[in-house]
């Protein structure tokens, strides 16, 4: 029984590999614009690294360049090539404008396995701030490489790095629709979920093994529940009418949805085997796009209630509804910040669609993105960047931001319009 | 992070890939009814994906008990025209189109085995989602009217394809206008 599982499974396997989404579906991601104070770091390749055909410290560059914060200096020309944090000399460092050296060393280890050692120094203080060790198949460099980065990036920076997360996105190329996840760095897409009808509203489970979409396949939207672990597919809600715009609560227990069954558009809660759908507002008019906040109490929605779509919070303990945004005539797309101090959320002016972000406490708004059709936004778990779906010439894109609006990328795919991202969770 | 739990996940991962994709596949097979949105305007010019999927043509005249020259795909017949257009982010029925819901209204109150499905659309601007919820808006508003004309809550189901089929792939008000609307889709077709 066993072997033919295993036979079975290399063989869809192999039958996998046709369907993978390839470079056609793959992210290239350019940073157009950067943050106001970036902080200047040389990484110096790893000894040894030049005999692994997986180049590691250019993954950690690359990481810690994409998000805008840090500007690379370059490594070159200092002999020996330190390898170990007591052979960095820190007037070699600061001579080159760097406040931060990333040294290390791969060392085999049995079973082709090696060891990587890193350490990242303080420059101006010749400090050692982290020093770590991973043993590894050579296979496996992407993933430390991103880890690598994750440190560097907390420890000079403060916040947690989510260079080893995983993003989620849909492409559409003529007819057909995929729903794509890869590394945050658009690397390795793999498809989940292939169509000739159109896929909507990706949202991860917080323990990022399964995603919630809405797929049209049909004829009518439909919310769907796909394991990322187990490749099965599940259906959440199909009830009369329509069924959209999933969102997991932070618990994992319950997914808030739009469910058209009572006439209208109105949020339910429902468990993720589809039972137990509990409507939870009463007020006519259109109810969309719930959006848990991070402690599982409230959740902010779009309505149309006061005659116009605007963005209101349900706290669920007491049932009252409050509306959150009161400029302009359109303030849709509700997503909270993982600190739950805020939301970012997309509004309409004049003929643009921009992303902006509004702090719970002060109330203030403020513009974050300046294209013409900006639209789901979706906030990495630390916060510090927001996807964003956004059209150049005539193409879906996708594009990024920094909460405080500064550092820009751009995203695209070859030959496909992308659309509808949504970022996985910290893994733990 | 250890070697063995990397390698399953990534193996879980392949199989999951696999399988999504078989599945995909199947689901794939419309249900016995056809795709198509009969429109009493041409096909969508080259990249418009205003009909869906399966291509398909012709006047299958099932699930209803008319005989030759069924109304409903006589172009001389009010019934054969199947869309109402509406005004950027309003579901508010024009006066211009009450004739034409009237009309479907009262054939399936005098036709009680024929069911239709009222697909609502809107232009691509906003989000997706608020738009799958207007595009809602815009079928029930018809459907209500053809209540009142005697159609039975059971012969109506509304849906939305908010701004995902489109009938224009511009970018321009004039594409937008046509992309704000509800097509009627009899069973069968």
């Amino acid at each position: 029984m066993i072997v033919l599982h295993r036979f079975a499974s290399l063989l869809l396997a192999a039958f996998a590999l046709t369907f993978a989404a390839g470079a056609r579906a793959q992210l290239t991601i350019e940073i157009i614009g950067g943050g106001g104070t970036a902080i200047p770091i040389a990484i110096v390749p790893f000894a040894g690294e030049a005999t692994y055909p997986y180049p590691l410290t250019e993954i950690v560059a690359a990481d810690l360049n994409r998000s805008g914060l840090f500007r690379l200096v370059d490594p070159s020309g200092v002999n020996p090539r330190p390898a170990r944090a007591e052979d960095v000399r820190a007037g070699d460092w600061t001579a080159r404008g760097a406040d931060a050296v990333v040294v290390g060393n791969i060392t085999p280890q049995s079973e082709g396995r090696v060891e990587v050692r890193f350490f990242l120094v303080d420059a101006v203080k010749s400090t050692q701030l982290a020093g770590l060790s991973y043993v590894v198949a050579p296979s496996q460099f992407r993933a430390t490489a991103h880890q690598i980065a994750d440190v560097i990036y907390e420890k000079l920076t403060g916040d947690r790095g989510v260079f080893s997360t995983r993003i989620a996105y849909i492409t559409k190329q003529g007819p057909r629709y995929e729903l794509v996840v890869a590394d945050a760095d658009g690397y390795n897409p793999q498809s989940i979920v292939t169509s000739n009808e159109p896929l909507l509203s990706p949202s991860w489970s917080p323990d990022g093994t399964r995603i919630a979409y809405v797929s049209l396949e049909n004829r009518k939207p439909v919310i769907y529940i796909q394991s990322l672990t187990t490749g099965k597919r599940q259906l959440l809600a199909n009830f009369r009418g329509s069924n959209s715009a999933p969102n997991w609560s932070p618990d994992g227990r319950r997914l808030a949805v739009t469910l058209s069954l009572d006439g209208g558009s109105h949020i339910f809660l429902i468990n993720p085997d589809g039972s137990g759908a509990q409507r939870i507002m009463t007020a006519p008019g259109i109810d969309t796009e719930p959006n848990f906040s991070p402690d599982g109490k409230s959740i902010l929605f779009t309505s149309d209630r006061g005659g116009s779509p605007q963005i209101y919070r349900y706290t669920l303990a007491s049932g009252t509804v409050e509306r959150m945004t009161f400029d302009g005539n359109y303030n849709v797309s509700p997503r909270h910040l993982p600190d739950g101090k805020g939301f970012v959320f997309v509004r309409q002016d004049g003929r643009r669609f921009n992303l902006a972000i509004e702090d719970f406490a002060t109330r203030q708004v403020q513009v974050l993105t300046q294209g013409d059709l900006d639209e789901s936004p979706s906030i990495a778990p630390n916060g510090k960047l927001i996807l964003y779906a956004s059209e150049n010439g005539g193409r879906g894109i996708l594009a990024a931001v920094s909460s405080d609006g500064r550092v820009k990328q751009r995203l695209t795919a070859a030959a496909s319009d992308v659309r509808e991202p949504a970022w996985g969770p910290l893994t733990k | 992070m250890s070697k063995q739990h990397l390698a399953t996940s990534r193996f879980g991962l392949w199989t999951g890939i696999a399988l999504a994709a078989l599945l995909a596949a199947c689901q794939q097979n419309p249900p016995a009814e056809k795709a198509a949105t009969v429109e009493e305007r041409s096909v969508t010019p080259g990249g418009g994906t205003g009909a869906t999927t399966s291509g398909t043509t012709g006047a299958n005249v099932a699930g209803t008990n008319t005989g030759q020259g069924n109304p409903l795909h006589d172009p001389r017949s009010i019934l054969s025209k199947r869309s109402v257009f509406f005004d950027f982010d309003s579901y508010a029925v024009k006066d211009d189109y009450r004739p034409l819901i009237d009309a479907h209204g009262k054939y399936l109150q005098a036709n009680r085995s024929a069911r239709m499905t009222i697909q609502g659309n809107c232009d691509e601007r906003g989000s997706r989602e608020y738009n799958i919820a207007l595009g809602q808006r815009r079928a029930d508003a018809v459907k209500r009217m053809m209540l009142l004309d005697g159609a039975t809550d059971a012969q109506i189901e509304t849906v939305s394809f908010g701004k995902e089929k489109p009938r224009n792939a511009g970018h321009d008000e004039g594409a937008w206008a046509e992309n704000r609307r509800d097509d009627f889709v009899y069973a069968g077709e």
